[in-house]
C-alpha cells in the first residue's frame, strides 16, 4: 500500500493505483474526459491535470500512479485554469449545436462545460468541416464533433480487433478516421457500434429510424408488429430513468401497446426456436463428420467481422439465422397466415440491442418471406427516445405480457443476451435431446461471466463436447486463430461480438461500461430463474409452430427460412468493389 | 492534378506488383518494419497509393488504417500522387531570417505554382518543410535528396535547370 | 602509417559539399601529384571543420592554416605557394591573416580560438571513412579500456563523476541514466543514439556523425557495456542522407575489426548497431515518440512514467543518448572524470557543441567550454553582425527556446543560467537576429513551426500551437487584437505546463519572452497599425 495526501486528506491505496482513482476513494471525483475506465489511459485531453507538491508539471491524475508520501492538490489555480483552459480551446472548434445533437443530455463535453462553467470563448470559433459518413444503416459518424480522444481507437483496435479507425495527419490536422478517408460501408468494420460507447460526444452514433416507426404507426393501412430482444428487457429502464439492470419486461410490452405497436411479440420464442435448430444442426455435424467446431451466429457484429477476417472459416458458422431474422421471416409467414393478413402489410419493427442488425436486416439475403423481413430495427437508444417523446412514464406503467404466437418463451432464450448464454441454452437442449435423460442441474456456471474467454466440457453419454465461449472480437481472434492453425480442440464455439454480449451491445443505453454489462447480465440470469420454462425445447409455442408450419427441425421449411449463408467480404472489401 | 506524366512515373516499370511484393518480403511479420516499408514502397511508386498500402498491412499484419495513419504523420512520406522531383524548401527561422520567403517567392514563380502544387507536366512538386539541418548555410533547399544551401534568388533557375 | 609531410585536409560535410568541396579536393589530389609532392603530402576529406557558411573549407597541418571559400581555380596557388614554398596564401586564410611574414607565426584567428575541442576532436582531423585514422586518434582504446579494465559499474560511476549532462536538450545526468538502466532486471535491453536532430538551427549531430562516425559507435558500444545491452540503435533522421551513408560504412568496418559483433575484443561482450531513419518529424527527437516511430507507429509522445530508462523500446530497458553525449563519452573513459571537470563550469562540466546561425558573420559549428557568455559567442567567435546592422535577439535553444534582448547577452550559455534568464540552453543552436526583422515576423515563424510539428496528441499543444500562431498572424496582418496578447499569455503558461511532452511544454517560450522584451512592437502593430521594421505588408 501506498498513502499520499489529496486536498488535505490522507488515503492508502495499492501501488498502482491512479491519482484518479485514489482521490474517487475519498470522495473527489476530478473531471476526466479521455479516460474511460474500460480503457488504456491516454491522457491526452489534460481536463484532469492536477498539482503534484514539488512538481513544475501538472500532471493527468487518469494516468499518473501514486507514489509515497506525494502531495496532491486538485483545485489550485494553476490547475483549474489549466482544465478550463484544455475545455475552452476543445470548444472553440467544436459545432456548438447540443440542441440539435443526438448526445444532447448524454455527452461528456457538454456536461464537463457545464461542469466546469464555460461561459466564454475567447478563441475564434472554427470548425474542421468535415463530411459526415452516413455511408451504413448502422453507424453514423460526424467527425466535426470528434474531439480526438481516441476512446474509440482503442475500443477498435483493442477491444474489437477490427482496426477500422485510427488517428492520421498531425497537429491540428489530426483527425480519426478509416484508412484513406474511406467510408466505414467501405472497410472491414463490423459495425458493432462499440465506438459509439467509447466515444464521449456525438461523433459516433447510431443512425436513427425512428421516424420510419413513427408513420407505419401512423398508418392505418400497416399492420405493426414488433419484436423485444432479450437484451432490451433488463436496458430500457436504464433510458427511462430506472437503475441499471432493472428487469422491466412486463412494462416494456405495455409501454410499446401505448405507442401504439399492434402486436408485441418477442424474440426470445425466436431464440430458443433458434436453440432448436442449432443443437440440432450440431448434434448433426458431430453424428455426420460435419464441420466442427460450429460456431454461433445469431451476433451479426461476429458474422460481419467473420466475414471480413476469416472468411475462409465461414463453413464453421452455423447456418441459422439471428432471432431476429428468423422472427422476421415467420411474421410474414406464419404469423401472417395464422392471423389472416397480407405479409406486405405486415410493417415488422425489432428492438435490439445492437447497430449491427440494422445492417443484418438490410442484407439481401434477408427477405426468405418475399419481403423484407424485418423493416425497422430500432436500438434500445431510439426506443427511449420515442417513449420519451410520447411521454410514457415508466414508473407508472403496468406489467402485461407479450402476445401470441410468438410471445412465450424460456429462461433460456432470455439469457442469449449475455455472454455464454447462447452456449447454456444450447446445451440445456442439445444434452436432453441427445441423451434422452433430463438435465439436473441446468446451470453451466462456468460459461458464465466476464472473462474473455471461457471453456467447458459436458458429457453427452460418454461423448465429450468441448465447448468455448467468447465475447468481443478481440477474444474472438484469439479463438479464431488457434481455429485456422487447427488447434482449437472444441466442437461448439459461442461467439458474441460485443463485450459481455447484447446487454453490452453498441445501441445500448448510454453509458455502456463493464460495470453496467455485468449488471445487466446478471438481471438476465436472475430473469431466467423466475421464468416457469427454462430449456428451449420445453417451450410449447415452438412445438406448436413446428407441429403447425415448420414440421421438423432443420426440415425443409426451417431451411428456407430460418437459415442463411454467408459472403466471403475480406478485409478490404472495396478492392473488389 | 493527374496528369499523364505523373501517372507515368506513378505505375512506371518499377511499380509493378510483383516488385511491391519483393520488396515486402523481407518485413513479412515485422510490425516495426513500416516505416523502412513504406520507404521502399515509396521509392518505386512516388508515393504511397492505396493498393500498396494494403499490400503493406498484409505483410507486416498490421491494420491498413494504421498505415495510413503512419504515413499521414511524417512529411516524408506521401497518399497523393506527387511530381517526380519533391522540391522541399526550409521555412524555419534560421533560413527565415536569412530570406527563405525570396526563394519561395522565386520558386513558385519559376515553376508557375504554389506551395503544396505540382507542375502541370509533373515533374516538381513545391513543398515547405521545417529545418533540414543545414541551416550552416541556409537559407536551404532540399531537391529530392540533395542539398542546396546559401540561395539568393537568382540562383534558382541554375539549380532547376538541372532537373528539367 | 606512413609518414607524410603535410596533411591537406578538406572539409567533407554536407555544407561544404553543396560548395563543390569534392571538385576542391580532387582538383587538390592532382596538383599535388603533378608537383611531385604525391609522396609528401597527403590530401584527406574530413568531417565538418566549423565555418560552413564559408567552404569549402581547407587546412594544411601541422601549420593549421584554415583556408575559406577555396574554388578549384586556387588550387594552384595553393599548392604552389603553401605546399612548395611554405608561404601562406593571405587572401584565402580565414580570420584577419598574417602579422608577421611567414607560415609558422600565424595567429589562430579568434574562431577558433576560444574553441575547446572534446566532442570535435576528430571532427576535420580525420577521414571520417577511416576506421584506422581513427584508432590511431586514440580510438576504441576507451572500450577497450572498459572491456579489459573497468567493471559496468565503474563505468557508469565514471561518467557519473564526470558529471556530464545529457546533450539533447534535457540536461539529465548521464550516469544517473545508465544507472538506472543497468539497475532494471530485463531478458533484454537497449541502447539508443538520437540523431533525429530537428530542432531549427541545430546540424551538430549531423556533422558529428559525418565527420566521426567511429566515436558515436564507440561511445554506443561503452553505454552497452556499462547498462548491460547487446543491442544499440541510431535513430536518424531520413534527411541525413550522408550521414547515414558514413555511419553504415562506419558500422561494416567496426564489425571487420571486430569492434562491434559477437564476443568484442575477446571480452565475451557482444554488441551490434542498427540504424534506422525518421521520415520526418520533428516530434520523433523526443524519446518515447522516437521510440514509438521505431516500434513502427506514428511518432506520438508515451506518457512518462514509466521512463524509457525501464520500460522503453518494446516494452524492454533502454537508454537514450544524443550524438553529442555519446561522443563525449570515450574521452571521459580515457582521461577520467577528473580531467572532464577541468572544462566547463561546476555544475555544467565539459564542452557545448553549438551552431551559429542567422545575421551573424561566421555561421558554423563550435565547441566551447560550458558557461562561455553569448556576446562571447557572437561577437568574438561569430564576428559579429553583418552590413553594420544592430544586435535584435538572440534565441538560444532552437525554436525551444527563449529569445534574449541585448541586455542579456552577458549571460553564460549553461544549462543552469539559461533557464534562470527566461531562455533554454537546449540543443546548442543559437540565433541572431538584427534590426532589420520584424519581431512579429519572427514569433510568426517560431509559431508556425510548432503548428507543423505539434504530434496533435493533446489538446493544449494540439490546439494551442494553432492558436499561438493564429494570433500572431492575426497581428502580423494588422488585425489584431490587444486582449487577444493576454489569451496568449494565458494559454502559453497553460501549455507550459499542461502538456503531455517537452514540444508543448517549450512551444510557446519564444513568444513569451518577445512578448515580455517586445511587447511594444506588438502593440505598436496593434494599435498604431504600423509595423515598425516595415516588413509586415499593411
Ligand atoms: C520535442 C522534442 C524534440 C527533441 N529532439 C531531440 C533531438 O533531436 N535529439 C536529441 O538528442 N534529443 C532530443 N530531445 C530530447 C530527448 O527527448 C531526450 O531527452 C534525449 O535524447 C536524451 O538524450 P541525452 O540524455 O543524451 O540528452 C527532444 C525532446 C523533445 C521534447
Ligand atoms: S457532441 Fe456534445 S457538446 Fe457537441 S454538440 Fe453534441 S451534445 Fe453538444
Ligand atoms: S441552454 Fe442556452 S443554448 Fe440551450 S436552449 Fe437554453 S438558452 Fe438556448
Ligand atoms: S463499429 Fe465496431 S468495428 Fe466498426 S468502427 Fe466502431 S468499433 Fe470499430
Ligand atoms: S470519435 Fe469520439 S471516441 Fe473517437 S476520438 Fe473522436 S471523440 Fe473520441
Ligand atoms: S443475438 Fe443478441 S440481439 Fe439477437 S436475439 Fe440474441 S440477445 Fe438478442
Ligand atoms: S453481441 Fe449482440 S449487440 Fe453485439 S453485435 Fe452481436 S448481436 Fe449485436
Ligand atoms: S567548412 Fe563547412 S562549408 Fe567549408 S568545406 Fe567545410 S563543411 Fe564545407
Ligand atoms: S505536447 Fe504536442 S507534441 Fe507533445 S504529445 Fe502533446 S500534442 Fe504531441
Ligand atoms: S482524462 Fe486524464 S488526460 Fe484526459
Ligand atoms: S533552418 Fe533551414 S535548414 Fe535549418
Ligand atoms: S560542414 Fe564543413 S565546416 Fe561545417
Amino acid at each position: 500500500m501506498v498513502s499520499l495526501t489529496i486536498d488535505g486528506q490522507r488515503v492508502a491505496v495499492p501501488e498502482g493505483t491512479t491519482i484518479l482513482d485514489a482521490a474517487k476513494k475519498i470522495g473527489i471525483d476530478i473531471p476526466t474526459l479521455c479516460y474511460h475506465p474500460d480503457l488504456e489511459a491516454r491522457a491526452v485531453c489534460r481536463v484532469c491535470v492536477v498539482e503534484i507538491e514539488g512538481q513544475k508539471l501538472l500532471q493527468p491524475s487518469c494516468a499518473y500512479p501514486v507514489s509515497e508520501g506525494m502531495v496532491v492538490h486538485t483545485n489550485t489555480p494553476k490547475a483549474r485554469q489549466a482544465r478550463r483552459m484544455a475545455v475552452e480551446l476543445m470548444l472553440a472548434r467544436h459545432p456548438q449545436g447540443c440542441l440539435e445533437c443526438i448526445r444532447n443530455q448524454s455527452c461528456e463535453l457538454q456536461a464537463l462545460a457545464e461542469r466546469l462553467q464555460i461561459r466564454e470563448i475567447r478563441f475564434e470559433r472554427k470548425l474542421r468541416d468535415l463530411p459526415k459518413d452516413e455511408s451504413t444503416p448502422a453507424i453514423v459518424r460526424d467527425p466535426d464533433k470528434c474531439i480526438l480522444c481516441r476512446r474509440c481507437v482503442a475500443m477498435c483496435h483493442d477491444v474489437q480487433a477490427a482496426g477500422v479507425l485510427y488517428p492520421t495527419n498531425r497537429g491540428v490536422d489530426t483527425v480519426v478516421t478509416p484508412a484513406y478517408q474511406r467510408a466505414v460501408s467501405d472497410v472491414s468494420c463490423a459495425l458493432c457500434g462499440q465506438c459509439i460507447h467509447a466515444c464521449p460526444t456525438g461523433a459516433i452514433s447510431e443512425r436513427d429510424d425512428t421516424e420510419a416507426v413513427w408513420q407505419a404507426l401512423a398508418d392505418p393501412n400497416k399492420h405493426v408488429v414488433v419484436q423485444t430482444a432479450p437484451a432490451i428487457r433488463v436496458s430500457i429502464g436504464e433510458e427511462m430513468g430506472l437503475p441499471v439492470g432493472t428487469i422491466v419486461t412486463g412494462k416494456l410490452v405495455s409501454a410499446l401497446r401505448r405507442l401504439g405497436f399492434d402486436r408485441v411479440m418477442d424474440t426470445d420464442f425466436t431464440a430458443d426456436l433458434t436453440i432448436i435448430e442449432e443443437g440440432n444442426e450440431l448434434l448433426h455435424r458431430i453424428k455426420n463428420g460435419g464441420v466442427l467446431p460450429m460456431i454461433t451466429s445469431c451476433s451479426p457484429g461476429w458474422i460481419k467481422f467473420g466475414e471480413h477476417f476469416y472468411p475462409d472459416l465461414l463453413e464453421h458458422i452455423s447456418t441459422c439465422k439471428s432471432p431476429q431474422q428468423m422472427f422476421g421471416a415467420l411474421v410474414k409467414t406464419y404469423y401472417a397466415q395464422k392471423m389472416g393478413i397480407d405479409p406486405k402489410d405486415i410493417f415488422s419493427v425489432s428492438l435490439m440491442p445492437c447497430t449491427a442488425k440494422k445492417y443484418e436486416a438490410d442484407r439481401p439475403e434477408m427477405r426468405s418471406s418475399g419481403y423484407k423481413d424485418v423493416d425497422v430495427v430500432l436500438t434500445s437508444r431510439e426506443l427511449g427516445r420515442m417513449f420519451r417523446e410520447a411521454g410514457i412514464r415508466f414508473e407508472d406503467l403496468p406489467e402485461d405480457e407479450h402476445d401470441d404466437p410468438m410471445g412465450i418463451s424460456t429462461g433460456a432464450a432470455a439469457i442469449f443476451g449475455a455472454t455464454g448464454g447462447v452456449m447454456e441454452a444450447a446445451l440445456r437442449t442439445v444434452y436432453e435431446v441427445a441423451t434422452g435423460k433430463e438435465l439436473g442441474a441446468l446451470d453451466f456456471v462456468s460459461v458464465r461471466g466476464l472473462d474473455g474467454i471461457k471453456e467447458a466440457t459436458v458429457d453427452l453419454d460418454g461423448m465429450q463436447v468441448r465447448v468455448a465461449v467468447a465475447h468481443g472480437l478481440a477474444n474472438a481472434k484469439k479463438i479464431l486463430e488457434l481455429l485456422r492453425e487447427g488447434k482449437a480442440p472444441y466442437h461448439f464455439i459461442e461467439i458474441m461480438c460485443c463485450p459481455g454480449g447484447c446487454v453490452g451491445g453498441g445501441g445500448q443505453p448510454i453509458p455502456t461500461r463493464m460495470d453496467t454489462r455485468a449488471k445487466r447480465g446478471e438481471a438476465l440470469y436472475l430473469a431466467d430463474r423466475s421464468l416457469p420454462y427454462r430449456k428451449s425445447h420445453e417451450n410449447p409455442a415452438i412445438k406448436e409452430i413446428y407441429r403447425d408450419f415448420l414440421g421438423e427441425p432443420l426440415g425443409e421449411r426451417s431451411h428456407h427460412l430460418l437459415h442463411t449463408h454467408y459472403t466471403k467480404r475480406g478485409k478490404y472489401p472495396w478492392l473488389s468493389s | 492534378m493527374e496528369t499523364p506524366e505523373v501517372e507515368k512515373c506513378r505505375t512506371g516499370s518499377s511499380g509493378q506488383p510483383d516488385e511491391i511484393d519483393s520488396i515486402l518480403e523481407k518485413y513479412r511479420g515485422r510490425k516495426d518494419a513500416l516505416i523502412p516499408a513504406l520507404y521502399d514502397i515509396q521509392k518505386v511508386m512516388n508515393y504511397l497509393p492505396e493498393s500498396a498500402a494494403v499490400k503493406v498491412a498484409e505483410a507486416l499484419e498490421v491494420p491498413v488504417s494504421k498505415v495510413y495513419g503512419v504515413a499521414t504523420f511524417y512529411t516524408l512520406f506521401s497518399v497523393k500522387p506527387r511530381g517526380k522531383h519533391i522540391i522541399r524548401v526550409c521555412e524555419s527561422a534560421p533560413c527565415h531570417v536569412l530570406g527563405a520567403m525570396n526563394v519561395v517567392k522565386e520558386l513558385e514563380r519559376e515553376l508557375g505554382i504554389k506551395v503544396g502544387e505540382t507542375t502541370k507536366d509533373g515533374r516538381f512538386t513545391l513543398e515547405l518543410t521545417s529545418c533540414l539541418g543545414t541551416c550552416g548555410v541556409a537559407p536551404a533547399i532540399m531537391i529530392d535528396d540533395v542539398v542546396y544551401g546559401n540561395l539568393t534568388a537568382d540562383k534558382i533557375p541554375h539549380i532547376l535547370s538541372e532537373y528539367r | 602509417m606512413e609518414f607524410y609531410r603535410s596533411h591537406v585536409l578538406v572539409c567533407g560535410g554536407t555544407p561544404c559539399v553543396l560548395e563543390g568541396c569534392k571538385a576542391v579536393r580532387d582538383a587538390l589530389i592532382s596538383e599535388v601529384r603533378r608537383a611531385g609532392l604525391a609522396g609528401e603530402v597527403k590530401v584527406v576529406e574530413t568531417g565538418c571543420l566549423g565555418p560552413c557558411d564559408m567552404g569549402p573549407i581547407v587546412v594544411v597541418y601541422p601549420e593549421g592554416i584554415t583556408y575559406a571559400r577555396v574554388g578549384v581555380k586556387d588550387v594552384p596557388v595553393i599548392v604552389e605557394e603553401h605546399l612548395l614554398k611554405g608561404r601562406a596564401v593571405d587572401r584565402l586564410v580565414l580570420g584577419t591573416g598574417a602579422k608577421e611574414k611567414g607560415v609558422v607565426s600565424y595567429e589562430r584567428p579568434p574562431y577558433f580560438e576560444l574553441q575547446q575541442r572534446i566532442v570535435l576532436r576528430n571532427c576535420g582531423m580525420i577521414d571520417p571513412d577511416s576506421i584506422d585514422e581513427y584508432i590511431a586518434r586514440d580510438g576504441y582504446r576507451a572500450l577497450a579500456k572498459c572491456l579489459t579494465e573497468m567493471t559496468p559499474g565503474e563505468v557508469i560511476d565514471a561518467v557519473k563523476e564526470s558529471g556530464l549532462l545529457g546533450r539533447g536538450g534535457a540536461a539529465f545526468p548521464t550516469g544517473v541514466k545508465w544507472s538506472f538502466t543497468a539497475r532494471a532486471t530485463a531478458n533484454q535491453k537497449y541502447v539508443v543514439c538520437n540523431a533525429d536532430e530537428g530542432e531549427p538551427g541545430t546540424f551538430k549531430d549531423r556533422l558529428i556523425l559525418e565527420g566521426d562516425p567511429h566515436s558515436i559507435i564507440e561511445g554506443m558500444a561503452i553505454a552497452g557495456y556499462a547498462v548491460g545491452a547487446d543491442k544499440g540503435f541510431i535513430y536518424i533522421r531520413g534527411e541525413y542522407v550522408l550521414s547515414i551513408e558514413r555511419l553504415e560504412r562506419a558500422i561494416q568496418k567496426a564489425r571487420e575489426y571486430g569492434l562491434l559483433g559477437e564476443d568484442i575484443l575477446g571480452s565475451g561482450f557482444d554488441f551490434d548497431i542498427e540504424v534506422r531513419k525518421g521520415a520526418g518529424a520533428y516530434v520523433c527527437g523526443e524519446e518515447t515518440a522516437l521510440i514509438e516511430s521505431m516500434e513502427g507507429d506514428r511518432g506520438e509522445p508515451r506518457l512518462k512514467p514509466p521512463y524509457p530508462g525501464t520500460c522503453g523500446l518494446w516494452g524492454k530497458p533502454t537508454v537514450v543518448n544524443n550524438v553529442e553525449t555519446l561522443a563525449n563519452v570515450p574521452p571521459i573513459i580515457l582521461n577520467g572524470p577528473k580531467w572532464f571537470r577541468g572544462f566547463g563550469t561546476e555544475r555544467c562540466p565539459g564542452t557545448k557543441v553549438f551552431t551559429l546561425t542567422g545575421d551573424v558573420n561566421n555561421k558554423g559549428l563550435i565547441e566551447v567550454p560550458m558557461g562561455i557568455t553569448l556576446r562571447q559567442v557572437i561577437y568574438e567567435i561569430g564576428g559579429g553582425i553583418p552590413g553594420g546592422r544592430a544586435f535584435k535577439i538572440a534565441q538560444t535553444g532552437g525554436t525551444s527556446g527563449g529569445c534574449l534582448p541585448k541586455e542579456l547577452l552577458d549571460v553564460p550559455m549553461d544549462y543552469f543560467s539559461l533557464p534562470e534568464a527566461g531562455s533554454a540552453l537546449g540543443s546548442g543552436a543559437l540565433l541572431i537576429v538584427d534590426d532589420s526583422h520584424c519581431i512579429v515576423d519572427i514569433a510568426r515563424c517560431f509559431m508556425k513551426f510548432f503548428k507543423h510539428e505539434s504530434c496533435g496528441k493533446c489538446v493544449p499543444c494540439r490546439e494551442g500551437t494553432d492558436r499561438l500562431y493564429e494570433i500572431v498572424d492575426k497581428v502580423a496582418q494588422g488585425n489584431g487584437r490587444l486582449e487577444d496578447l493576454d489569451l496568449a499569455l494565458e494559454l502559453s503558461r497553460v501549455m507550459q505546463v499542461a502538456s503531455l511532452c517537452g514540444l508543448g511544454q517549450a512551444a510557446p517560450l519564444s513568444l513569451m519572452t518577445i512578448l515580455q522584451y517586445f511587447g511594444d512592437e506588438f502593440r505598436e502593430h496593434i494599435v498604431g497599425k504600423t509595423c515598425p521594421a516595415g516588413t509586415c505588408g499593411f
